[in-house]
Formats: C-alpha cells, structure tokens, sequence
C-alpha cells in the first residue's frame, strides 16, 4: 500500500476499517534492536481495537527485561499519532506470554536475510532434534558458542563449515 | 516491624530476590571468566531486573501508598528488604558464583511453576512469563555445575566446596509452616507444600550427575530474609545500588 494512504484522514474514531489501516501502520514500525523485523513480524501486538473512541493497542513484551519494551511503544505510538491516530492507548500485556512460535514466516525470512537464525522448531512442542541452520551457507553443522548472545533474545553459534559467528534466535 | 499481607510480602520476596541477585552479577561487568560468559550472566540479570520490576510494580500498588516500583527498590532500608540470603552472598570465585545461581535457579523454577497455577491472575501472568526464562537460567547454571564438578580434580574440589559455602543458605527454601498453610489455603502458591521437595529433586539430580555430594539439609537459624533479617552483605550491595538515587533524588537519564 503506498505510504499516502496512511495518512490521517478526519475522523477515524469507531470505524473498523481503520483498524486494518493501524495494523497496516504498526507492520512498518521496526524492532529497534533487529531493524528487518516489524512489530506485527514479532508477534507482539496482540490487539488492536477501537474502544470508548480510542484505539487501543495491547503489546506484549519479549522478554520481562528487554530494554527495547518502553522504546517500542514510543515507536509504535509515534507512528500511530502521524498516521492521524490522534486518540491512541497503549497497553502492555503479560499474559499469554510471547512465544517465538508467533514470529510469523515473512519475519523468519527476514532474520535469515540479516543475517540472523529464526528460531528452530516451536516453543509449545519442543523436539531435540534442533539443529541450527547458518544464515549465510545454509549449513547445519553448526555448534552454539553461548546460551546468551548480543541481547536476551539470541544465543551466538557459529557454522562448522563456512566458520562464520552468527546469532541464533532463541526458541521460547 | 511493618508487615504486609501475605501476598504483598510474597511479592516483596520475588521482587527483591531478583533484583538482589540481579545487582550480584551486575558486579561482574568486565570480570567475568571469558566474553561470552559475561554476555551470559549479564543477560540474565537482565531478565531478573525485568522480572523484579514486574513483581515489585504489583507490589507497589498494593502497598499503595505513593511509592513506586522504584522507590521501593532505591529507597528502602535493609529490614525492608524481603530477598532470600542466598542470592544477597558475595559472588566469590565463579564456583561460588554458579553455586548461588543454580540453588537460586532451581528454587525460583520450583516457585514459578507453582505460581502459574496462582488463583491471582497477575502472579499466574508474571510466573507463566518468567519461567520461560528461568528455565533457560537452570539449564545454563546446571550446566556448569555438572562440567565443574564432573570436571577435573582441582574444579571438582572447588566446585565441592562453593556448593558447601552456600549450601547453609538453603534453609529458607523451605517455609515455615505458619506461611505454607495460609498461602495454600488462599492458592496464592498452589503447591507450596510441595515446594521443597520438588526443589530438591532437582538439586539431587544434578549434583549427582556432577559427582559431587549433597549436604546435610540445612538448618534453620534466626536470620530470615522474609523477616527482614540479614547478613552484613546485603548493606554493602544497597550502599552501592541506592547511592546514586538517594545522592540526587532528582536524577534522570
């Protein structure tokens, strides 16, 4: 959709095809720390509706300390406001909490792309069989380096056969 | 003393105890064994400070009384502070650092699994969310302890004696019965009286994959972090922590 039409239009308030349009605005907002990887790619936003004439939108955190959390919902409010949202109420919602099984298959492809692993299998039926795809050669000889990489989210790997380090996704 | 109710206090328990243990590694920055270990230790104080703010939000408006999370993190005072012993000890040689996380570790698992199950909805929603990352915590520190210890002659006899240092600390994970029988009778902690013993299978399990011996179960004594009552260390971490805070009351990032 061309970015013109996410510009505000008069009064949106209770219309429910402004709904798709902020769904629309919030796949534009990117992770602040994974810049390929959209809000709605993440799985994070797990509501968006209209409510006593504000739009409400209900996040939920990656992780419980991930710094990017308050960052994110500035971003996503901002984004909002300029799209013409002028009545925009943020939540942040524990429950049910996030899974990487909600990362959807365009946000994968996009990790892979940048050069980070999506994450192997799902969370709600963990296998053992877990072997970790290197993002630039495809090889799944590859050994984990640490459990914790460059943020809670990554773990550090790197592949046996083109040598190179790369982040893993973790699976939660 | 002021006490609170028994839920508020419960909060106050798993709130402080990760932010206690939390600060304890966060003393590690730039001293850590290897790169990658520090990525790691620091990563998990990062999902505990996130996970103490979470408790001690709840906490906060149940106390209700102006403070915020972060009043009551900078500005209490030592008997206000409701951390297990365990996690407020000095960090010693990374033995001792992995012994404290792995007895912490699997006490919290245990705790958080019971807490999912919470008739209080909010602490079912902070459990169910911070035991998916404490279960990473345990696998990491369980890990250690059975490489360390199943390890050579020097690190198995280092490892021993982190696990013995510590080991004394463990008593509060096993609750006095006055607290066990409210907070089943109210499902705040379904399963409380089931708590230790799943607390210890763990503990034995690992300890025995990494051949090293289990001590005596711990006595009880006259501390008690849940009272308010505790050892000299955990002066120094507030002393360090709240300085900044308490010096410039007004001080933003």
């Amino acid at each position: 959709m061309p970015t013109g039409d996410l510009i505000a239009s008069d009064q949106p308030a209770g219309d429910p095809k402004e709904i798709d349009r902020a769904w629309q605005v919030l796949d534009l907002v990117m992770d602040p720390e994974v810049p390929v990887i959209s809000l709605t790619d993440l799985g994070i936003v797990r509501e968006v509706e209209w409510r006593a004439g504000q739009l409400r939108v209900v996040l939920t955190p990656t992780y419980s300390g991930c710094p990017a959390t308050e960052h994110i919902e500035q971003s996503a409010l901002s984004a909002l406001t300029d799209a013409g949202f002028t009545q925009v109420q943020i939540e942040q919602q524990l429950a049910p909490a996030w899974t990487t099984d909600w990362i959807s298959e365009r946000g994968r492809e996009r990790l892979k792309a940048y050069g980070i692993a999506p994450p192997v299998g799902s969370a709600a039926k963990p296998s053992l069989d877990k072997a970790v795809e290197c993002p630039l050669c495809s090889s799944t000889n590859t050994k984990e380096i640490t459990e914790f990489g460059s943020t809670a989210c990554k773990a550090l790997y790197q592949c046996n056969d083109c040598l190179e380090p790369f982040d893993y996704f973790k699976c939660i | 003393m002021h006490r609170y109710d028994d839920l508020t206090e419960l909060l106050l328990q798993l709130g402080d105890s990760a932010m206690v243990q939390a600060q304890r590694l966060c003393e590690l920055v730039g001293g850590a064994p290897a790169l990658e270990e520090e990525v790691a230790l620091m990563n998990v104080g990062l999902d505990l400070v996130g996970q103490a703010r979470n408790w001690l939000e709840y906490a906060a408006e149940r106390i209700a009384d102006g403070r915020s999370a972060d009043d009551l993190v900078f500005h209490r005072d030592q008997p206000e502070y409701r951390n297990l012993l365990l996690v407020e000890q000095p960090n010693g040689d990374f033995g001792v650092t992995m012994a404290k996380q792995f007895l912490f570790d699997s006490w919290h698992y245990a705790m958080l699994q019971s807490l999912c199950d919470s008739a209080d909805a909010r602490i079912a929603a902070i459990a169910a969310k911070s035991l998916k990352e404490v279960t990473y915590h345990l696998r990491r520190s369980s890990e250690w302890i059975k490489r360390l210890g199943d390890g050579t002659d020097e690190s198995h006899q280092r490892m021993q004696a982190a696990i013995d240092q510590v080991w004394h600390f463990t008593f509060e994970f096993s609750m006095p019965a006055e607290y066990l029988t409210e907070l089943e009778a109210q499902q705040i902690i379904p399963g409380a009286s089931t708590l230790h013993q799943r607390w210890s299978e763990t503990v034995s399990a690992v300890l025995s994959e990494a051949t090293l011996t289990q001590p005596e179960p711990a006595a009880r004594n006259y501390l008690s972090g849940r009272e308010g009552l505790h050892t000299e260390s955990l002066g120094y971490i507030l002393a360090e922590m709240q300085f900044l805070p308490r010096a410039y009351p007004d001080a933003n990032w």
